[in-house]
């Protein structure tokens, strides 16, 4: 599996893919996409990565436990749900910050933020699993 | 009378051992054991909180207070004070008070004496939750949470084998007796449609009425007889005796023990009276007073002595509570009192003299009168009141109950001549614990004897002292505490008049002299007695105790045996169970009601679509036909790829998106998986073997094609898809009807699903850690927990 062309060219896909899965993640809440598919082209892109260059290179390059940043983007999408309460509604009811800037429009909003949290949630766990079992396969 | 609604302090004073609780242990940490002082100053504030209303419940007036806690279930953290109630919270406060200096005293030095005071603490808020509990359903949770309390302090000593028995011993059966309490109160608020017990208690009759009695009373007496140890549930009280004296002294002597008797108490306006109740009630309190004393006097150790006559003494509560008659009921009442103060002060004493002597069994323990003086006078006057000698309660308690037994109409002789001989072991007892220990020679103990430190002979001093003072004052106790409890057990208010000396020679004085006699002569021959019980009992060979013992003995082997059954540990006969079922469940209902869906009409597919379903087709023969596994794995993405075309195709396309990455990713961690595990690289099934996985494969897709084509016959309801449609741009701001969905208008599923999905990879991550054995292989669990996982990626 490790040859030397998989290997070179491995790191360059995973950057793509990483970039892709973020493309797709904020397009999601008009185009097809979103925080969960996104999720998974980014574990993908880390399970191609474990297998070309080896589990270690991987968690140096994540610096934290995939596990953990799983963990956060649930901490994540609960902490969007419960910024209503400033406004004293309801969890979870959306809130929305629209803005120019240099004439574009951006939207900001508590459901991206929320899909952040889904598609963290997504790499983290399935990423974890999936460099806990190639690990294995090394040792 | 309705009860006057009072402020919130009093709900505070329930609360308050709780937070005291919370601040023993860094003030132990702090000031040693000199920490109860200020610790001790808790209970004497609820203490004195509740002397506030001996006056007004003593003129018949009842108070509640009450905060919503799950209002929609009608469920309040609500109290109730009345006579019965005060009473108690009374002798909580009162005795906690002294319970906590005494255990400043007994732990002096242990390194967990903080937690000690903790646990002290927390039962005590529970108990005064118990007692005070007007709400149904808090009052079972006060009622459960003296159960673990209990739990914890039986084992507190936790290094030894016997205490971690006992502790689960009374834990099983007082929860036990818990549950039953639970399902009584459901049902009485299911039948009545109240969940305030001074609501109940305003109509004596609504529970009698419902056609429930019957099951509420057989429930509620599950929980009062476990918990206040009546037989044959007796045994865990004795084996709590494994638990620090001080604990000794408070649950299972004063307070907790009591809860059953409260419970009956406090339920016998609206349960007693009934020929069921007066039939059961007397027979097995009866039976618990003569098995409690004849047991007692079988003891050596001071603690198990009294530990038996606590099991007699609430025996003999649950007996007069069964009655249902008015100067019975008095006669528990005082006895109540009476014993809590005693009880409590000779657990005390036989604690001082372990800590101080360094034994406690009686055979070894004399003439300790002169290192110990103070010890040995509030141990006279302790048992004095236990003997039921004047001037002490215990002595005007024994009158008023042979008054009350003597006049019963019911089965008057035989409670009356059981009780007789009841209080004359009790004699017994109390005489040789108080007598034994510090009459005759001087014996040579562990330890060099000498008087306990204050913190030690406070609380014996000041019960036993108590006892002689609320005698004295006879007529006032009557007035002030006597009165109101009895108006709570008859329902109405009632004055008692009580005399310290009998005013004229009647039945009740002929049966004490007669039951001072059979005691001292029953004393004289206590060692030939002794020797006669256990003789008896080795001859019998068993007891409830080790009848529990096989009982959790078989439970543990029936679970293990069903767990073998059910839990093969094969992977393979876990998937074929569940596809079984799932072919079941899935073609059963076509089949019984006979309602196949038709066979759609076949449109025109393109020559495009014709090739996905060939692809599909092809990649699920070379699954079929793969030599190895690993082939399989990849063949079976072939199709899930074909799969995710035609989403494409329909219009679906995140459902497709998703789709393709969920194959990619399944394929690459199964692939991953098998190449980790010690499995053959090819499938070694033998032919009927395989052919059965086939037969079910084929029923299982079937049916899920069957009933796919019936869902889609029916006719297509648009109200949810016309509502995202309309609201997905306008309120959501997303044109993704798909993800707007996901992150908003259901995104408190979502926020569940990832959820899921974290504490799933943390299960698959610690199976992969699981080291095994190289010769055993993980299939089973790994594979489970990844198709789990695959299976939530939608």
């Amino acid at each position: 599996m490790r040859t030397i062309i998989f290997r070179t060219i491995a790191p360059f896909l995973t950057a793509l893919m990483v970039l892709f899965s973020v493309f797709v993640l904020l397009r999601g809440h008009n185009e097809p996409g979103g925080g969960f598919i996104g999720g998974l082209i980014a574990a993908s892109a880390l399970a191609i990565f474990g297998i070309a260059c080896g589990v270690a290179s991987v968690r140096r390059a994540l610096y934290f436990h995939p596990m953990s940043v799983s963990a956060f983007g649930l901490f994540l999408g609960a902490l969007a749900g419960m910024l209503s309460f400033f406004k004293a509604q309801a969890f979870m009811t959306s809130q929305w910050l629209i803005f120019d800037l240099f004439g574009v429009e951006i939207a900001l909003s508590t459901p991206l933020v929320f899909d952040i949290g889904v598609y963290l949630v997504v790499v983290g766990a399935i990423g974890s699993i999936a460099l806990a079992l190639e690990e294995r396969e090394i040792d | 009378m309705t009860p006057a609604v009072i402020d919130d302090t009093t709900l505070l004073a329930v609360l308050a051992p709780f937070a005291a609780a919370v601040v023993a242990p860094a003030l132990t940490r702090w000031l040693k054991h000199n920490a109860a002082w200020p610790l001790a100053l808790v209970p004497a504030l609820i203490f004195l909180h509740f002397t506030g209303f001996i006056g007004p419940v003593s003129q018949g007036e009842t108070f509640v207070a009450a905060k919503a806690w799950a209002p929609s279930y009608g469920v309040n953290f609500s109290v109730y004070v009345d006579g019965l109630s005060t009473l108690f919270a009374l002798l909580i406060s009162g005795i906690g008070t002294l319970i906590i200096l005494y255990a400043g005293g007994y732990l002096k030095g242990h390194v967990q004496q903080g937690r000690f005071f903790s646990f002290l603490f927390l039962f005590m808020g529970s108990m005064l939750g118990l007692v005070l509990g007007n709400n149904l359903i808090s009052l079972f949770i006060f009622w459960e949470l003296t159960s673990i309390t209990s739990f914890l302090l039986i084992g507190f000593d936790n290094l030894r084998a016997a205490s971690r028995r006992a502790a689960l011993q009374a834990l099983l059966v007082t929860g036990g007796g818990g549950l039953a309490l639970l399902a009584a109160f459901i049902l009485i608020i299911s039948a009545t449609g109240e969940i305030e017990m001074s609501v109940l208690l305003g109509s004596p009759d609504i529970i009698k009425d419902t056609g429930l009695y019957l099951p509420i009373f057989i429930l509620v007496l599950g929980g009062a007889f476990t918990k206040s140890a009546q037989f044959p549930f007796h045994f865990w009280l004795p084996n709590a005796m494994e638990a620090p004296t001080p604990v000794s002294a408070y649950l299972h002597s004063a307070t907790m023990v009591k809860a059953g008797v409260y419970l009956l108490m406090r339920m016998h306006p609206l349960l007693g009276d009934t020929v069921l109740w007066t039939t059961v009630l007397p027979l097995f309190g009866g039976v618990t007073l003569l098995v409690g004393t004849v047991l007692a006097v079988r003891q050596t150790d001071l603690k198990l002595m009294l530990a038996y006559t606590t099991v007699a003494s609430l025996g003999l509560l649950v007996m007069l509570t069964g009655t249902s008659h008015e100067k019975a009921l008095e006669g528990a009442v005082l006895y109540l009192l009476a014993h809590s103060l005693f009880k409590g002060g000779l657990f005390m004493i036989a604690g001082t003299i372990d800590h101080e002597a360094g034994t406690r069994d009686v055979t070894k323990l004399g003439g300790l009168r002169s290192a110990m003086p103070i010890t040995f006078a509030a141990a006279c006057l302790a048992a004095l009141s236990m003997s039921g000698l004047p001037p002490f309660i215990g002595f005007i308690a024994k009158e008023v109950l042979y008054y009350g037994t003597w006049g019963w109409p019911g089965a008057g002789l035989v409670v009356t001549m059981t009780a007789v001989v009841g209080n004359a072991l009790m004699l017994v007892i109390a005489a040789a614990v108080a007598l034994k220990p510090f009459l005759g020679p001087k014996v040579e103990t562990p330890k060099h004897a000498h008087e306990g430190p204050v913190l030690l002979i406070a609380g014996p001093v000041v019960l036993s002292l108590t006892g002689l003072v609320l005698a004295l004052m006879a007529h006032t106790t009557g007035q002030l505490f006597i009165g109101p409890t009895l108006s709570s057990l008859t329902g109405e208010f009632t004055q008692v008049d009580l005399h310290l000396l009998p005013t004229s020679i009647n039945a009740p004085l002929i049966l004490s002299l007669i039951t001072i006699g059979l005691g001292i002569a029953l004393y004289t021959q206590l060692d030939r007695l002794r020797g006669l019980i256990a003789s008896v009992l080795a001859a019998i060979g068993w007891g409830p105790d080790k009848g529990f013992d096989q009982f959790v003995c078989g439970v543990v082997g029936f679970s293990g045996r069903v767990t073998r059954l059910v839990q093969t540990g094969n992977m393979q006969t876990y998937m074929i169970v569940i596809f079984v079922f799932t072919a079941i469940a899935v073609l059963l209902p076509g089949y019984l009601t006979g309602s196949f869906p038709t066979m759609p009409e076949m449109p025109e597919y393109r020559f495009y679509e014709w090739g996905i379903l060939f692809i599909a087709v092809l990649g699920l023969i070379a699954v079929l036909v793969a030599k190895t596994r690993l082939t399989a794995i990849v063949s079976l993405g072939i199709q899930g790829f074909a799969v995710a075309l035609i989403f494409m195709m329909f219009g679906a396309p995140d459902l497709s998106f998703t789709q393709f990455m969920v194959e990619t990713l399944s394929v690459v961690i199964l692939a991953l998986v098998m190449t980790r595990l010690n499995l053959m690289p090819s499938d070694h099934r033998s032919v009927p073997a395989a052919l059965l996985t086939g037969i079910v494969a084929c029923a299982v897709g079937l049916g899920l094609t069957l009933t796919l084509l019936a869902i889609t016959q029916q006719p297509f309801d648009t109200r949810l898809s016309d509502f995202f449609a309309q609201f997905s741009r306008s309120i959501a701001h997303g044109r993704n009807i798909v993800n707007v969905i996901i992150v908003d208008f259901r995104g408190f599923d979502t926020l569940g699903e990832i959820a899921v999905v974290v504490l799933a990879g943390l299960c698959v991550l610690a199976l992969i850690r699981v080291r095994t054995k190289p010769d055993k292989t993980v299939e089973g669990s790994t594979t489970d927990a990844v198709q789990a996982q695959a299976s939530e990626a939608r």
